[in-house]
């Protein structure tokens, strides 16, 4: 194998091109690593995204070789064997500049499914105790771990079809708040991912259980929304 | 899709299912058993069960299909939600029309 690895890297935004590098290879080398030293040592005007380097704040997800993966814990190793990579920002999202992505529309979307938690009791409230084996612990608990990468997002078929559809991540983190028992806004949760941009969208192409750093399955959380706003709507709890 | 046409088009599947069943196992046994048209015309004439189920087929039919071109539409052509929505309504009335049309000819010719 050579020593050099030939890197094409997006430059630009959206009418932007892939601009050629050549990296020395190391040992252990990360898909960051080689951005990070295409920027000290190649070009320093290259954009891209990064904080904590250990896989745990989805800052650094961009496209490399086509696929959408967190870029500090991807070994260069195991996606570039033939020596070269393709490196562009995260799809389906605007660009700003090279490999920064605009996630502007990926959180907005959460806000739409209603991400955000809502307690239902206060500080002068006694803690309330969460049996950790109840189903509805345990499918929050399968789903809880999001990063919020938006590679799950890049990912999905429908989202690159239809804009508006709120995405695998959003509906997951929605499905996790439907299964808190602490939290008080099921109601309107469930009527905000029951509409037009809703989780019925969803074709079960399972890419953002594929292709989820973190292991996780939103395309079956997805499914439990189905379920629970298909019987919420029979009931006459929610209206589209 | 919003979850009325997804627990539409979820109730127009599961009545269809078992129809499509007696669909196909009427196919196989009619040529099976070697009918000719007149043959199978003497046997639905007049008949109410063969209208009523196949009156069924054909409503399930017309609106699990538009529901499944409306999203189809929306994910590949350029056309406005409204047009969107005029054009599979127009796409489910034809196909209920061509349907009726056929059950009653089969019926009550």
């Amino acid at each position: 194998m050579s020593e050099t690895l030939q890197v094409a890297v997006w430059r630009g935004d959206s009418n932007g091109r892939y601009v050629n590098y050549q990296v020395p290879k190391r040992d252990s080398q990360t898909v960051l690593d080689v951005v990070t030293w295409v920027q000290r040592y190649a070009d320093p005007t290259l954009s891209y995204r990064f904080a904590c380097r250990v896989g745990m704040c989805g800052s650094c997800a961009m496209t490399v070789n086509g696929r959408p993966r967190w870029t500090c814990r991807t070994h260069v190793a195991k996606v570039a064997s033939s020596g070269r990579l393709v490196i562009g920002p995260l799809e389906n999202l605007p660009i700003i500049k090279d490999l920064a992505a605009d996630m502007q529309p990926f959180f907005e979307k959460w806000q739409q499914a209603k991400g955000r938690f809502v307690a239902s009791k206060v500080r002068t409230d006694p803690i309330e105790r969460i049996a950790p084996d109840t189903p509805a612990r345990i499918a929050a608990d399968a789903a809880i771990e999001c990063i919020n990468c938006g590679v799950c997002y890049a990912a999905c078929d429908t989202v690159r079809w239809n804009s508006d559809y709120l995405g695998p991540a959003a509906l997951n983190r929605a499905w996790t708040l439907i299964n808190d028992a602490r939290d008080a806004a099921n109601a309107d949760r469930l009527s905000a991912v029951a509409g037009d941009s809703g989780c019925h969208n969803c074709h079960s192409h399972q890419s953002c259980q594929e292709h989820c750093p973190m292991s996780l399955n939103p395309t079956a959380s997805i499914a439990g929304l189905k379920r629970q706003t298909a019987l919420a709507y029979m009931r006459g709890m929610i209206k589209p | 899709m919003n979850v009325r046409l997804y627990v539409w088009q979820r109730l127009t599947a599961a009545v269809m299912a078992p129809l499509v069943l007696v669909h196909l196992i009427v196919i196989f046994y009619a040529t099976h058993k070697g009918l000719s048209a007149a043959d199978m015309l003497a046997r639905t004439h007049g008949s109410l069960a063969w209208a009523l189920f196949y009156g069924v087929f054909v409503a399930a039919i017309a609106v699990h299909a538009s529901i499944g071109i409306r999203t189809i539409l929306g994910e590949w052509s350029r056309l406005g939600a409204r047009q969107r929505d005029l054009a599979v309504t127009f796409f489910g009335l034809l196909l209920a029309t061509l349907g009726l049309r056929a059950v009653a000819a089969v019926v009550l010719s």
